[in-house]
């Protein structure tokens, strides 16, 4: 049982939860994720920490409201609790002295990025932030990054803010830099973890990707979250979930991210008391 | 024996009543329904009471068989079942999945007429029976010593430990990783099998004890067996053999193919059976193809049959007698219309352009020489190839144990199947303060020898905490 702190909805369909973990906020890095069950009938779902604070023992997530299980997490308020919270679980994403970053989040990956981009550089990294989203209202926390990042980018699908268009458009923010980035990080939906690899891929720049494939358990004892990399099968859970996104099969991960998409969207279906709230503000996919 | 006492043998070993096979496929209640009074006194009433009794060295933990069998026999269940649970503090529990039949039954005198006592199911009599008088009797605990033990993993091995320490008056606390306690037989052995109840109950009577149990803490991860040394005095690691084995043959990601682990996981941990009521969902499956021959194979197919499956295969590459699962259990299975393909192995799944998985291909084997584990060893017969429409695949070839913990713990030694080194007799590993037993040791095993493990550590930890002797 962890103590929720807050929980509000930051933009449509986007809320951030903070919760009582103070064993995790000690030992928590960049990049690790925690799995949260709503209740005691709730699915284990694998959610990024984007901040913690060590001295109130508190962590803090950034979650999109997507099915039944985000649904019940949206309906939380101060003074709640969920029944598990457990982690910090995956790796870490590797920090080092690259030179310049490009950090790349959309959806909820702006949050789950913002750690990481804080240690890069604290570790003496250029930073260069490009948000991703469907429009000027979804982005959130682009305070938070000020400071720290030498250029902001911004693509948005309605021109509200920054370009116009698809995350295809990185191309077009690279070729705007003097010299393309050393590496490139992207957190957020699949898709926009997939195209922009593909987009890095074409021109040849290092890029790791922090992959959100269907979990159970998060230790590596089911295997659900098997993905293929380079040709070999890992386990998301304890192999990654950072991964060299040129390498990720993406076919294979599109399609068994959907496995379950029958069985979810039933529960619509059913007439049950758990509270769908807001369905504003979908991501592409 | 004289001529005598053989005229008077009772060869009538009494059946257990069970669901029938066309009932119980179609619901998730316990198959086997267990002995009544009266059965179980009149299959006491058949042991001999041999003065030297073959069957205690069958047994693991040598549970004075005959003695808590003579209990039965005169009705005086509360000494029986004390009895049993002075070497087995989890008899519901092994009563039920104990693979009896090569272990204390093989050796019961009666086995040459064929007619071995039932001893799995006098024992499982007993524990029933006292789970039907209410509370059960906590037992006196040992003065606090002041000691404080903590324990990693919440399966049989964690449960004897914590259950035995706690008794001689340490303080005893277990880290749980998933959010229910209980190891495999919450999360895998499934409903059918062993109630869900029958474990509560085990883990709500070691809280009783005291025992503080947490759970969704993952040691090597929440906190380091190091870091946790620095608040406890001694650490028993029974963190099991979860990490499942894949074949490596192409298509193995496709939709559509489980490791039996998450098959049986989201079945029975998170009771997909129940979605929408429970949250996480289980997928029908017309044709499902279950590779493998052990229990794990068999609770898997039979999970399968009772999700609705109009066909449901196990996939062995030995024959039926090579099978390692417990004879009840293939024969429980096959009555279910459970179809065994013997003799085959999957070569490659092929899937669908949404890459779901739509058929398998196999080869056909052949039994030839004995290989290092005894059995045959299977071949393949050359060009022997063939298809099957399939809409599932669940691979139940076997698990190792997770790498997590000896690989966060720098000098706790593995050997290289990834298993811990611990003295057998003590469960001593390489790490100062640290034990180990259960499947982290043995690889896959049983119950009860993750039980027996656990005593045995139980009793060394003891030692150590009131000797300083290691
Ligand atoms: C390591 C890891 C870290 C993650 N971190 C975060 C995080 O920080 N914040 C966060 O919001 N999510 C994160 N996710 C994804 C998150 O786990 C899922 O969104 C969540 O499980 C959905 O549960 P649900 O029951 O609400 O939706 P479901 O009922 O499971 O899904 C409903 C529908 O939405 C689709 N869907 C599910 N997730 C997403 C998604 N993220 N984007 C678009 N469509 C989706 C499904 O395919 C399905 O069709 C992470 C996943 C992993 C593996
Ligand atoms: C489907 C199935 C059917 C079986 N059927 C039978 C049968 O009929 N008869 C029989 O005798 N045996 C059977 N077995 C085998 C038997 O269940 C095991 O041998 C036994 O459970 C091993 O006990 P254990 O205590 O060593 O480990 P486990 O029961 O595996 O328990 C280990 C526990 O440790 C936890 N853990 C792991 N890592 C960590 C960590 N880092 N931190 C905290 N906790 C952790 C796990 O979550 C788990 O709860 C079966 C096994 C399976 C999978
Ligand atoms: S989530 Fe189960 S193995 Fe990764």
């Amino acid at each position: 049982m962890n103590r929720v702190i807050e929980r509000t909805m930051i933009v449509p369909n986007m809320h951030l939860l903070t919760l009582e973990a103070p064993e995790i906020a000690r030992k928590i890095q960049p990049g690790q994720f925690v799995i949260v069950r709503a209740d005691d009938e709730g699915e284990r779902i694998p959610l990024s920490v984007a901040d913690w604070d060590i001295g109130k023992g508190t962590i803090t997530i950034i979650f999109m409201e997507v099915g039944a299980s985000t649904g019940v997490l949206a309906g939380l308020t101060a003074g709640d609790s969920v029944a598990t919270c457990v982690g910090p679980l995956g790796n870490a994403t590797t920090i080092g002295r690259f030179g310049t970053v490009m950090c790349v989040g959309g959806c909820y990956g702006i949050g789950s990025i913002y750690p990481v981009a804080r240690e890069l550089w604290y570790a003496g990294n250029e930073i260069i932030m490009v948000f991703e989203a469907r429009s000027s209202y979804l982005i959130y926390w682009a305070d938070r990054f000020v400071h720290r990042a030498a250029k902001i980018f911004t693509i948005t699908r309605d021109g509200s803010l920054g370009m116009k268009g698809h995350i295809t458009r990185l191309t077009d923010v690279i070729h705007a830099l003097p010299k393309p980035p050393d590496r490139i990080i992207v957190n957020g939906c699949t898709y926009l973890m997939a195209h922009a690899s593909e987009v890095t891929k074409n021109l040849g720049i290092p890029t790791v990707v922090n992959l959100n494939p269907i979990m159970i358990d998060g230790t590596g004892m089911c295997g659900v979250c098997r993905v293929t990399v380079g040709g070999t099968t890992k386990f998301a859970c304890v192999d990654g979930p950072e991964f060299d996104g040129h390498e990720v099969d993406w076919k294979e991960f599109l399609a068994r991210r959907k496995q379950y998409t029958n069985e979810e969207t039933s529960y619509f279906r059913h007439s049950d008391p758990k509270p769908i709230l807001h369905r504003e503000g979908k991501c592409h996919s | 024996m004289s001529e005598e006492k053989q005229g008077k043998l009772d060869l009538n070993r009494h059946d257990m009543p069970k669901q029938s096979p066309e009932m119980r496929r179609h619901n998730f209640n316990e198959v086997a329904l267990g002995y009544t009074q009266e059965l179980a006194v009149a299959e006491a009433k058949r042991c001999l009471q041999c003065k030297k009794p073959k069957c205690r060295t069958g047994c693991p933990v040598e549970i004075d068989i005959p003695d808590f069998i003579s209990y039965i026999v005169k009705g005086d269940f509360k000494s029986g079942i004390k009895k049993l649970k002075e070497k087995n503090c989890l008899p519901a529990v092994c009563g039920r999945v104990c693979p009896q039949e090569s272990q204390c039954e093989s050796q019961c005198i009666l086995k040459n007429k064929g007619a071995e006592v039932a001893i799995g199911r006098l024992e499982r009599f007993l524990a029933d029976w006292e789970a039907t008088q209410g509370e059960v009797d906590i037992p006196l605990k040992a003065a606090r010593t002041g000691k404080k033990v903590a324990v990693v993993g919440s399966g049989p091995a964690g449960i004897t430990v914590a259950g035995d320490l706690i008794l001689l008056g340490h303080d005893v606390t277990i880290f749980e990783a998933l959010h229910k306690a209980g190891g495999v037989l919450i999360y895998g052995i499934p409903e059918f099998r062993l109630p869900k109840a029958i474990v509560a109950r085990e883990v709500e009577y070691v809280k009783k004890l005291g025992v503080n149990v947490i759970t969704d803490y993952v040691v090597g991860k929440t906190r380091s067996i190091d870091e946790l040394l620095k608040e406890f005095d001694a650490i028993f690691i029974g963190t099991g053999a979860g990490l499942p084995w894949f074949m490596n043959i192409p298509g193995e990601n496709l939709n559509g193919v489980y490791s039996a682990n998450e098959y049986l996981t989201r079945m029975n941990l998170m009771q997909g059976y129940r979605f929408p009521m429970s949250s996480t969902p289980i997928r029908k499956h017309a044709k499902v193809a279950v590779v493998g021959g052990g229990n794990v194979a068999m609770d898997s197919a039979r999970t399968a049959l009772r999700m609705g499956a109009d066909e449901v295969r196990i996939i062995y590459r030995r024959s039926h007698s090579e099978l390692p699962a417990r004879a009840e259990e293939s024969e429980n299975a096959e009555e279910e219309g459970v179809i065994f393909n013997m003799l085959t192995l999957p070569v490659q799944y092929i899937g669908d352009e949404n890459g779901w998985l739509r058929e398998i291909e196999c080869l056909k084997m052949e039994l030839g020489e004995p290989d290092a584990s005894g059995r045959p060893r299977p071949v393949e017969m050359p060009n022997s190839n063939f298809k099957m429409k399939m809409d599932a695949v669940v691979c139940a070839i076997g698990n190792s144990p997770n790498p997590l913990v000896p690989s966060t713990t720098p000098g706790l030694e593995t050997t290289r199947h990834g298993t811990l080194v611990a003295n057998p007799e003590t469960g001593k590993t390489t790490r100062d303060r640290v034990w180990a037993g259960g499947d982290i040791v043995t690889g896959a095993a049983t119950v009860i020898l993750a039980m027996g493990a656990g005593r045995k550590a139980a009793r060394s930890i003891h030692e150590f905490l009131t000797t300083g002797k290691q």
